[in-house]
C-alpha cells in the first residue's frame, strides 16, 4: 500500500468552452494537513467537486487506498469517507443542530424506525464538545452563526467517520478568534488521523496548519511543497506570476476632470467607510478577496443594493442613487458579474439584450420601434465585435466571451459617464479577454470614469490607472501605477486580520 | 473613536428592536395561546354564554374536522406546495360514503370511514403524481383538481341532496357518539395528532419531509427521494380530506354538491396562523392546533357577539393577510439581527 | 482598429444580419397553429353532435354567454408571462359589482358615476395586490392572492350581506345584450381590448420589459427595468380589466350578488394556459390565449346545446387546464430522456 491515502492523476474537466481543470495532479498523505492554494478562477473549487463526486473528470483517474474509483454522485463520495465542508454553507436552516448533523444518517430503532432523539441530541452534543464548542444540539441551524454553522457541518463530516475532509476556505467569513478556534479543531482532526485538504487565500492559514502545499494556477497544475521548503516570495510567484501571455494595450487619452466622488459610504452588515474619487477617463481598479465586499460598493452606486450611510457627488453634486433606473439616468452603468444570471435573457436573441435598457430611446410614447432597434442593436454589435451570424442568434448559443461582449454592448447604448466593470473578464477566452481590455480603454480615451472590479492580479496592474484594494468591507489601500506590484496589493488584502479587529 | 462610540449605541438599540422580533418567532406558541386567552375572556364578558359545556363541546367537535385538515395541509405547505382540492375532495368523499350507506343501511360505521379514506387516498395520489413527477405547479394542479372533484360530486349526486332521513342511525352516529367518554369526532382527532405527531417527529420519513421543504437541493445530495415525499404528503391530505369528508357527512346529517365549498381556504388560514411557514421547512403540530381551536373560536364566537355572520369571510381574509405579514416582518427582523451582527 | 498576429480572427470585422430570414417551418411550428387545428375539431365535433351547433345567430350570440370573463385573459396573461399568478380575480369582480350596485340602488349614485367607481375599486383591488406582492417578497403572489381573494369576497359579503341588487337602468342592459350592427357589443369591446392588449404586450416597450422579467428578473433590475412598478401595473391592469367583466356580467345579469364569478380564476387560468402561456413563464402570445378563450367558449356552448349538465363543464375545464400545462412538461421529460440513453 502507498504512503497515500488520495492520488489524483492528470485530472482534466471541461466545461463547454472553459477548461476548468488541465492536468491537475494532487497527493494526500495519511494524516497531514495539505493547502490547496491559487488565485480565484485558478480551479480549487472545481477540484473539489471532482473530488467529491459532485463533477466527474474528463480524463484523469482517482486512487483511494491504492484503489481506484470512480464516482458517479456525491453519495458514493460520502460512503468510502470523503466530507466537504464548502464555502457556502449548504444545510436545512429550519431543522435543529442535530438533525443537520445526522441527516441521512440518524439513528433510529431497529424494529420501530423511531429516531432516537435522546442518543443523537447526546451525541450531537459530544461531537460538538468534542470541538470545544458548547452550541445548543436543539437550536436551530438558520440562527447559528456563519462560524458555528461550520463547526455543525465539521461535526457532520466527523459523524459520518469521514477520514478525508475537505475545508474550502472555511476563514473565508470568520474573525480573527474564530480562526484561531477553527486551527485549533483541524489540528485535532488531524491527530485523530483524519487527513486534511484545506483551501485558503490566506498565507496565515497555510503557514499556521499545513505541512504541505499545492499550488493551481490558470486551471493549472503548478507545483507541491513542504511548506518550509518554500519561501513566501516563491510561494506568490507560483500562484501569481503566470507566463506573460495577456499583452495589455497602451494607455490612451487624458485623465480629467474630477467626476465621481463618494464620501463614507456604508450599509450595515456589508461594507463602511468607502471614500473615493474618480476621474474622466481614469480607469479606477477596485480589488481584494472575494466577500471584501468590493461587488457590495459597486451595486451599491447602481442603485441595486441601496447603501444607507454616506454621500455621492457627481460633477461637484450631490446626488441620490436609490435603484437602477435613477443610476442609469446619471450616467451610471454597471456590468454585472454573473453575466447568465444578472447579465443576459440567455433566452433571448442578442439584439434584444442590447437594445434592453434602451428602450426608451427605442420607443415613440411607449411604441417600440423594431427597425430602429435592429440597427441599433446591429451596430453595438458589431462595434464590439461578437462573433455571431445575425442579431437573433440566441444568447445562451455564444460563447463566455461573446456572450460578454453582448453585456458590454448593452452598456454603450446609453449616455453614461461612469462605467462599473464587475469581473470583466471571469470566465472569458485569452483572445476575448485582449478585445475586452482594448473596448476598456477606447472607453476611458473617450472621457468615461472607469471603475473596475477584478481579483486578477497582472489584469488590474495591467488596465488600471488606479488600485483601491478592499479587506473587510473597507478599503485598505489605495495603490498608483508607479509604485503598485502584486505583493503589495498581496499584502493590502491579506495583512494579519487582528490588526483591523483591534482598531 | 468618540463616532464609532456613538455608532455602537445605535447599532445595539436597532439590534435590541430587531431582537425583539426574534424572541417573538421563539415564543410563537405562547403568543398564540395568549391571544387565544385573551379573546376567550373578550367574548364571555360580551356573552356570558360562550363558556357554558353546550356551547364548548359545540366547539370543540366543529374544531375536530378543521384541525384533522390542518395536519394535513401543514404536511404540504412545509414541502413548499398548497392544495386547494380538500375542499372538493371532502365533498366527493362525502357524497359518495352517504350514498353508499342510504342504499345499503346495514353497512358498518367503520367501513364506511374506510370507503370514505380510500377516495381520498385516490384523489390525493393523483394531485401527488401531477405535482411530484410532471412537475405541474402545485397551485394549478390542484386548482384543476379542485374543479374537476367538485364537478365529480355533482355529477355523483345529479344534483340531488342526501338528508338525514336517508341514512341510518349508526351513520350519524359516528358524530354524537362517544368512545372513552369523548366525543367520537373529537376522538378521531387526538388519534390522528398522536399518530401525525410520533409520524413527523419520530420517523426518518416525517424528517426527510421538513428537509424537502427546508432546502431541497441539499435533500438531493443527502439522498432523499423528493419524489416520493411529494406523492406521500399529498396522499395523505387526500386521505385526511377523505376521512374528514364522512366526518363531516355524519355530523351535519347531509351530503350536498357543495358541501365545504371554499372550506381550504379556511384550513389553509389555521395553518398560517399557527406559524406554518408558507416558504417551506417549518410548521409545528402544536402550532396547527393553536391556528384551528383559534379559528374554531372565532367562528363560533362571532355570532354570539352579534357579528352578522357575512363578516365572517371579511375578517378571516384580514387574518391570513396579517398572519403571512406579520411572519415576513419576524423574519426580517431576524436577518437584519444576523447583518447587524456582523463585524466590518 | 489595430490589429494583432497573435489573435488575428477576432478581429475580422464581422457584419451581422438584422433582420431575420422568414422560416416556413418556425411558421408553421407554433402551438398557436396547433389551437387554430384544436377550434376547428371543437366546431366540427359540436357540429356533429347537435343539428342546431352550427348556426351563425347561435355562434354569434353564444359570445354574449361567454365572454364576459374572457376580459381578465388579457392581464392574466402578462400575469403569468411574470410567472405570477392572480386567484383573487373573481372576488374583485364580486366586490367591483356590489359596490357599483350598491352605491347606484343604496345611495342613488347616478349609474354612469357608479361605472367609473366600479372600475376604480376593480383597480384598487390589483393595486393592493400588486403592492403587497412587491412589498413583501417573501410572499408568494399564491398567497398574497389567496389572502385577498378571502378579503374582497368578504367585504362584498358585508356590503350586501346575501341580497341581490339590480334595478339598474334600462340603457344598462346594452352591455349584456346589446348589439352595434347586428353584432353582440361584448364581442365588439372583447375584439377592440384584444387588439390593445396584443398591441400592448408585443409592440410596445411596456410589453418588452414584461417579457424580460417572465425570462429574468434579476438581468431586467440589472439593465434598469423598473420591476416592481410593472409587476404592480399588470396586476392593477387585472384589477381593471375584472372591474369590466363585473359590468358585462352585472348588465347581462341584470343584478348582482356576493357570489357572482366564483371560480371565475379557474377557467381564465385555464384559458392562459392552454393558450401556450407557460407556467413556467416568459413565453407564449396573447392571440394563443385569445383563441383558447373561443376554444373553451364553444366547447361549453355546444355541450350545452346537447344537455351536458353544467357541472360536467367544471370537470372539462379542469381537465383541459391539467392537459395543456402537463404536455411541455412531458415533452420535456421525454427528451431528457432519449438525450440520456445516447
Amino acid at each position: 500500500m502507498s504512503e497515500y491515502v488520495l492520488e489524483l492523476k492528470g485530472i482534466t474537466k471541461k466545461f463547454p468552452g472553459v477548461t476548468a481543470l488541465d492536468n491537475v495532479h494532487f497527493k494526500l498523505k495519511s494524516g497531514e494537513i495539505h493547502a490547496l492554494m491559487g488565485e480565484n478562477g485558478a480551479g480549487k473549487s472545481t477540484f473539489i467537486k471532482v473530488i467529491t463526486g459532485v463533477h466527474g473528470p474528463n480524463e484523469g483517474e482517482m486512487i483511494l487506498h491504492g484503489q481506484k474509483i470512480q464516482f458517479t454522485n456525491p453519495r458514493q463520495a460520502q460512503e468510502v469517507g470523503i466530507a466537504a465542508i464548502y464555502q457556502h454553507v449548504t444545510n436545512y436552516p429550519d431543522l435543529t443542530v442535530t438533525e443537520n448533523i445526522f441527516m441521512g444518517h440518524e439513528k433510529v430503532q431497529k424494529i420501530t424506525g423511531r429516531i432516537l432523539w435522546k442518543e443523537m441530541h447526546a451525541e450531537a452534543k459530544r461531537l460538538l464538545q468534542s470541538l470545544s464548542s458548547n452550541i445548543d444540539p436543539k437550536a436551530l441551524m438558520g440562527s447559528l452563526s456563519v462560524a458555528q454553522q461550520q463547526i455543525v457541518e465539521i461535526a457532520k463530516a466527523i459523524s459520518t467517520n469521514a477520514k478525508i475532509i475537505i475545508m474550502d476556505e472555511p476563514t473565508a467569513a470568520l474573525t480573527a478568534r474564530e480562526s484561531e478556534e477553527l486551527y485549533k479543531i483541524t489540528e485535532s482532526l488531524r491527530d485523530n488521523g483524519a487527513s486534511i485538504i484545506f483551501i485558503s487565500h490566506r498565507f496565515e492559514d497555510m503557514y499556521r496548519l499545513a505541512s504541505q502545499v499545492t499550488v493551481l494556477r490558470d486551471s493549472k497544475y503548478i507545483g507541491s511543497w513542504k511548506v518550509n521548503e518554500i519561501s513566501n516570495e516563491d510561494l506568490i510567484v507560483a500562484m501569481v506570476g503566470r507566463e506573460i501571455t495577456q499583452i495589455y494595450p497602451e494607455k490612451k487619452g487624458q485623465i480629467g476632470e474630477k467626476l465621481l466622488h463618494v464620501d463614507g459610504l456604508g450599509k450595515t452588515g456589508y461594507f463602511a467607510d468607502i471614500s473615493f474619487t474618480l476621474h474622466r477617463g481614469e480607469i479606477l481598479g477596485l480589488t481584494g478577496l472575494v466577500g471584501a465586499g468590493r461587488t457590495e460598493v459597486c451595486q451599491s452606486l447602481f442603485g441595486i443594493m441601496p447603501y444607507d450611510k454616506g454621500d455621492i457627488q457627481m460633477n461637484g453634486k450631490k446626488v441620490r442613487i436609490q435603484s437602477p433606473k435613477e443610476a442609469m439616468q446619471l450616467g451610471i452603468g454597471y456590468l454585472p458579474e454573473d453575466r447568465q444570471l444578472q447579465g443576459l435573457v440567455l433566452q433571448w436573441g442578442i439584439g434584444k439584450n442590447i437594445t434592453l435598457p434602451a428602450l426608451k430611446k427605442l420607443g415613440k410614447k411607449g411604441w417600440l420601434n423594431e427597425k430602429k432597434e435592429a440597427k441599433l442593436a446591429k451596430q453595438l454589435a458589431e462595434k464590439v465585435n461578437v462573433k455571431a451570424n445575425s442579431i437573433y442568434d440566441l444568447a445562451s448559443s455564444l460563447s463566455g466571451g461573446n456572450q460578454q461582449k453582448v453585456a458590454v454592448a448593452k452598456l454603450l447604448t446609453a449616455d453614461l459617464d461612469i462605467i462599473i466593470l464587475d469581473e470583466p473578464t471571469k470566465g472569458v477566452d485569452v483572445g476575448s479577454k485582449t478585445a475586452i481590455y482594448e473596448i476598456i480603454h477606447d472607453l476611458a480615451a473617450q472621457g468615461y470614469g472607469v471603475i473596475m472590479i477584478s481579483s486578477e492580479m497582472p489584469e488590474v496592474i495591467g488596465v488600471s490607472d488606479r488600485i483601491a484594494v478592499m479587506r473587510e468591507g473597507r478599503i485598505a489601500r489605495f495603490l498608483n501605477k508607479e509604485d503598485v506590484t502584486q505583493e503589495a496589493i498581496l499584502e493590502a488584502a491579506m495583512t494579519d486580520l487582528s490588526k483591523s479587529n483591534a482598531g | 473613536m468618540a463616532e464609532s462610540a456613538l455608532d455602537n449605541v445605535a447599532t445595539v438599540h436597532v439590534e435590541k428592536k430587531a431582537s425583539k422580533l426574534a424572541a417573538f418567532a421563539k415564543f410563537r406558541e405562547l403568543g398564540l395561546l395568549i391571544f387565544i386567552i385573551l379573546l376567550c375572556i373578550f367574548v364571555q364578558t360580551r356573552n356570558s354564554s360562550f363558556l357554558t359545556i353546550g356551547n364548548l363541546t359545540d366547539m370543540i367537535t366543529n374544531t375536530a374536522i378543521l384541525s384533522i385538515l390542518a395536519l394535513g395541509m401543514m404536511l404540504v405547505i412545509i414541502t413548499r406546495g398548497i392544495d386547494l382540492s380538500i375542499g372538493s375532495t371532502l365533498a366527493l368523499s362525502g357524497m359518495i360514503v352517504a350514498q353508499t350507506v342510504s342504499v345499503y343501511q346495514g353497512l358498518h360505521p367503520i367501513v364506511a370511514i374506510l370507503i370514505g379514506i380510500g377516495i381520498g387516498l385516490v384523489c390525493g395520489v393523483t394531485i401527488g403524481f401531477f405535482v411530484s413527477k410532471i412537475g405541474v405547479l402545485p397551485i394549478i394542479a390542484t386548482l384543476a383538481m379542485m374543479n374537476i372533484f367538485r364537478g365529480l360530486t355533482f355529477t355523483v349526486s345529479n344534483g340531488q341532496w342526501v338528508s338525514s332521513y336517508q341514512m341510518p342511525d349508526s351513520f350519524v352516529s359516528i358524530a354524537t357518539s362517544k368512545i372513552l367518554g369523548i366525543n367520537t369526532l373529537v376522538f378521531i382527532a387526538i388519534v390522528i395528532y398522536i399518530i401525525g405527531f410520533y409520524f413527523v417527529n419520530h420517523t426518518r420519513t416525517g424528517r426527510q419531509i421538513y428537509a424537502v421543504g427546508s432546502n431541497p437541493e441539499s435533500a438531493k445530495v443527502s439522498g432523499i427521494n423528493q419524489t416520493k415525499i411529494l406523492l406521500m404528503v399529498y396522499s395523505i391530505m387526500g386521505g385526511l380530506a377523505g376521512l374528514s369528508g364522512v366526518l363531516w357527512v355524519a355530523k351535519f346529517a347531509s351530503a350536498q354538491g357543495d358541501t365545504a365549498a371554499g372550506y381550504e381556504l379556511t384550513v389553509i388560514a389555521a395553518c398560517i396562523l399557527g406559524g406554518v411557514s408558507i416558504a417551506g421547512g417549518s410548521g409545528k403540530i402544536s402550532g396547527v392546533i393553536l391556528g384551528a381551536i383559534l379559528l374554531g373560536i372565532l367562528n363560533n364566537s362571532l355570532p354570539l357577539m352579534n357579528v352578522s355572520p357575512f363578516w365572517q369571510m371579511a375578517i378571516q381574509g384580514s387574518i391570513i393577510l396579517f398572519a403571512v405579514i406579520l411572519n415576513a416582518l419576524v423574519k426580517r427582523g431576524v436577518e437584519r439581527n444576523n447583518l447587524l451582527r456582523r463585524k466590518i | 482598429m489595430e490589429q494583432r498576429a497573435v489573435n488575428q480572427n477576432n478581429y475580422v470585422p464581422r457584419v451581422l444580419e438584422n433582420k431575420q430570414a422568414f422560416s416556413l417551418k418556425r411558421f408553421f411550428f407554433q402551438w398557436e397553429w396547433m389551437l387554430v387545428l384544436v377550434f376547428l375539431l371543437v366546431m366540427i365535433i359540436n357540429t356533429n353532435l347537435s343539428p342546431y351547433f352550427l348556426n351563425a345567430a347561435g355562434l354569434r350570440d353564444a359570445t354574449m354567454v361567454f365572454l364576459d370573463k374572457a376580459f381578465i385573459v388579457f392581464p392574466m396573461v402578462m400575469i403569468m408571462i411574470l410567472r405570477d399568478i392572480d386567484i383573487s380575480v373573481g372576488s374583485t369582480v364580486a366586490l367591483s359589482s356590489v359596490i357599483m350596485a350598491t352605491l347606484y340602488n343604496s345611495l342613488g349614485i347616478p349609474m354612469e358615476a357608479a361605472i367609473v367607481i366600479c372600475l376604480l375599486v376593480g383597480a384598487l383591488c390589483g393595486f393592493v395586490n400588486g403592492i403587497l406582492i412587491v412589498k413583501f417578497k417573501e410572499l408568494s403572489a399564491v398567497i398574497v392572492t389567496l389572502g385577498t381573494m378571502i378579503l374582497y369576497r368578504g367585504i362584498a359579503y358585508v356590503i350586501l350581506e346575501n341580497q341581490a341588487s339590480g334595478n339598474f337602468p334600462d340603457w344598462f342592459s346594452f352591455f349584456g345584450w346589446g348589439k352595434v350592427a347586428g353584432v353582440p357589443f361584448i364581442l365588439v369591446a372583447f375584439l377592440v381590448l384584444a387588439l390593445v392588449f396584443t398591441l400592448l404586450l408585443h409592440k410596445t416597450t411596456f410589453g418588452r420589459q414584461v417579457y424580460a422579467m417572465g425570462n429574468n428578473t434579476t438581468a431586467s433590475r440589472f439593465s434598469g427595468v423598473q420591476v416592481n412598478k410593472i409587476k404592480v401595473l399588470v396586476f392593477t391592469l387585472a384589477g381593471l380589466m375584472a372591474a369590466v367583466t363585473a359590468i358585462f356580467l352585472a348588465s347581462r345579469m341584470g343584478s348582482t350578488r356576493p357570489n357572482v364569478a366564483t371560480m371565475y380564476e379557474l377557467d381564465v387560468i385555464a384559458m392562459v394556459a392552454l393558450g401556450g402561456i407557460s407556467t413556467a413563464g416568459g413565453k407564449g402570445k396573447m392571440i394563443g390565449a385569445i383563441i383558447a378563450v373561443f376554444i373553451i367558449g364553444y366547447l361549453q356552448y355546444g355541450l350545452g346545446l346537447i344537455n351536458i349538465p353544467s357541472q360536467m363543464m367544471l370537470v372539462i375545464v379542469g381537465l383541459l387546464l391539467l392537459i395543456s400545462v402537463s404536455i411541455p412538461k412531458v415533452n420535456l421529460g421525454n427528451k431528457f430522456a432519449s438525450s440520456k440513453k445516447k
